[in-house]
């Protein structure tokens, strides 16, 4: 009895990595497949079997993105549009969120409780009037469209504040008492210890703001002005299914940063998805 | 405030112990203008915006004419952008069961693992889809589901099964947008999860060990009640996205063959960008936002019986 019990844990167990290792296997097959299909020649892309393993890696897919495409364009694009909302949000979302964990000011609950709504409206239910404030900004098919409607954040108000709930109110009272001023009790102690907090931010609204596609879409109409998601998928409507080994040099040029930010800095990658589940 | 005034050297003292929120008030709006400022303009007044527009007629162009409630009687007449909402609503609710169950059984498999290292493998593996956008997967998957030269009708064709029509069928097409959805989201609730399990007390799992619970029985009985929280969170925020779908549609199949993957944002996009009927375009916004609202309030409604909070 007690041996059929441990048999039955035992195939238990090896039904369970087999499991994980067959989704894992699906979950980086496409990426492994597009990163090598990237490095075969154009001739050979669509051929299968594929080749899993890039024997004679050709990287004439990556010189020929950029000939053929402005993808260095798009890459400047997306860096000056994604870099601007990061900072922009990093300041806004900092200096409220402070506000309204650490500052007593008349209408604060209502105030923040109007922000908390705010945050489950879908931005999908509200791109048309959006889309004519940026027409009447005149701001219509500017990368700089994407950045002004992106500098105030309900959520960063919000993921911002309560990590400055957690933080000690004798600390500033503490400053206050030696005669620093209200901002620099904020900027030189509270903000100096928000660091985690604002890398969460950043870090959510970077890889965000990179990979969007919707507002691009509706904002944007000259290539020039095109970030990476939409000019790729204008570069793989242009250049047909004849050459998918160059869409995907570009392809995996685009993912790449996401990548490299990841691996230097996956906690916050991790504390962003659990932040919003402590609501 | 009066008292305070009749009683000087007293709320002196006591202001100094506690800055009272009039001295700190100037200060507290200076620095919440700027998200106040942004988050009016592009979110507050637009969602007032969106369902004043949807009572009119409006071209971008010449200027709006009040319709009443024209645009919503058009939309419930109006085939197929009917047909567009049960299009999102099938495959979104496919989408998010797929979606928590592989999430959460990924999750109970990884946190079983003791070594470290290995569970570091597992999770960085089913997070790296989460790091591609949209877009970009959709133009890869694109060629992994081609009829011809895809890679998965090829090892499906080893198994000896014929090509199937991934992109050029109405449910080949549906299957697969569901099947990429999942493909990429699954990290984010396989993430959650790991979260929440590791915060399940050791002493019940153990306490369960001890009376006999075998692992299937600890899993349904104990884990799954005690992480429920987070598994309405996750439901809630996977239905709210799932409920948006657009990237994936839209870049691989623009909504067809026909109309089977035309979602709601598709036929919003179609009539407000496409066809400049804003005030049509707000209106199908505005029941998209009322249908999110309901199902959510659904979602928190059986949780009250479901979710178990300690």
């Amino acid at each position: 009895m007690i041996n059929s019990t441990g048999t039955l844990a035992r195939i238990g167990r090896i039904i369970g990595i087999a499991v994980l290792v067959l989704a894992a296997m699906v979950a980086l097959g496409p990426l492994l497949w597009t990163i090598t299909t990237s490095l075969r020649t154009p001739a050979e892309a669509f051929s299968n079997p594929p080749q899993w393993i890039p024997l004679h890696p050709d990287f004439s897919n990556y010189s020929a993105v950029f000939d053929k495409i402005p993808i260095g364009r798009f890459f400047f694009n997306s860096v000056i549009v994604t870099g601007l909302i990061v900072i922009g949000q990093t300041i806004t979302c900092t200096l409220s969120g402070y506000a309204f964990a650490m500052v007593s000011f008349p209408g604060r609950s209502v105030i923040f409780g109007i922000f908390l709504a705010t945050m489950m409206v879908p931005l999908q239910t509200i791109i048309i009037p959006v889309f004519v404030i940026i027409r009447y900004l005149g701001l219509s098919d500017s990368p700089l469209s994407l950045v002004v409607s992106a500098l105030g954040s309900a959520f960063g108000t919000f993921l911002m504040r309560q990590y400055f709930m957690q933080m000690p109110k004798e600390l500033g009272e503490a400053a206050r008492i030696d005669g620093a001023g209200h901002f620099h009790t904020f900027l030189l102690i509270y903000a100096k210890m928000a660091g985690p907090a604002i890398a969460t931010l950043a870090i959510l609204n970077f890889s965000g703001f990179w990979a969007e596609f919707y507002r691009p879409l509706i904002f944007l109409q000259t290539q020039d002005n095109f970030t990476l998601p939409l000019g790729l998928v204008g570069l793989q409507g242009n250049l047909g299914t004849g050459s998918i080994s160059v869409v995907l040099a570009g392809v995996v040029l685009a993912i790449l940063p996401s990548v490299v930010l990841f691996i230097f800095a996956q906690r916050y990658f991790i504390a962003g998805i659990t932040a919003g589940a402590s609501r | 405030m009066s008292a305070a005034a009749a009683e000087v050297p007293a709320a002196i003292a006591k202001r100094r112990r506690h800055p009272s929120s009039h001295r700190e008030a100037p200060f507290g709006f200076a620095m919440i203008g700027l998200s106040c400022l942004f988050v009016a303009v592009f979110t507050a007044i637009p969602i007032v915006a969106s369902l004043g527009l949807s009572f009119f007629s409006w071209d971008v162009i010449s200027s709006p004419q009040f319709v009443g409630v024209e645009n919503y009687q058009r939309l419930f007449t109006d085939g197929p952008v009917l047909k567009s909402f049960g299009v999102t609503l099938g495959m979104a609710l496919a989408i998010v069961v797929l979606q928590l169950t592989l999430g959460l059984a990924l999750a109970v498999l990884v946190n079983q693992r003791k070594l470290v290292w290995i569970r570091t493998i597992f999770r960085t593996a089913f997070y790296l889809p989460l790091l591609a956008s949209t877009a970009a997967v959709s133009i890869f998957m694109g060629y992994l589901f081609d009829y011809k030269f895809g890679v998965v009708n090829y090892y499906l064709g080893l198994l000896g099964i014929p090509n199937v029509p991934w992109l050029t069928s109405g449910l080949g097409a549906a299957a697969t947008i569901v099947l990429i959805a999942v493909w990429q989201q699954v990290g984010f609730t396989f993430v959650l999860f790991v979260a929440s399990l590791m915060s399940v007390p050791t002493d019940v799992l153990e306490a369960a060990q001890i009376d006999g619970a075998g692992p299937l029985r600890t899993l349904f009985r104990i884990k799954v009640p005690l992480i429920s929280p987070t598994i309405l969170f996750a439901a809630v925020v996977a239905l709210i996205n799932a409920m948006q779908l657009f990237d994936q549609p839209y870049i691989m199949t623009k909504g067809g063959p026909g109309s089977a993957t035309t979602t709601v944002t598709i036929s919003m996009y179609q009539k407000g960008f496409q066809n400049l009927q804003f005030g049509y375009g707000s209106a199908i916004a505005i029941v998209l936002l009322a249908a999110i609202l309901i199902i959510t309030g659904l979602q928190f409604l059986a949780a009250r019986k479901l979710v178990f909070y300690q």
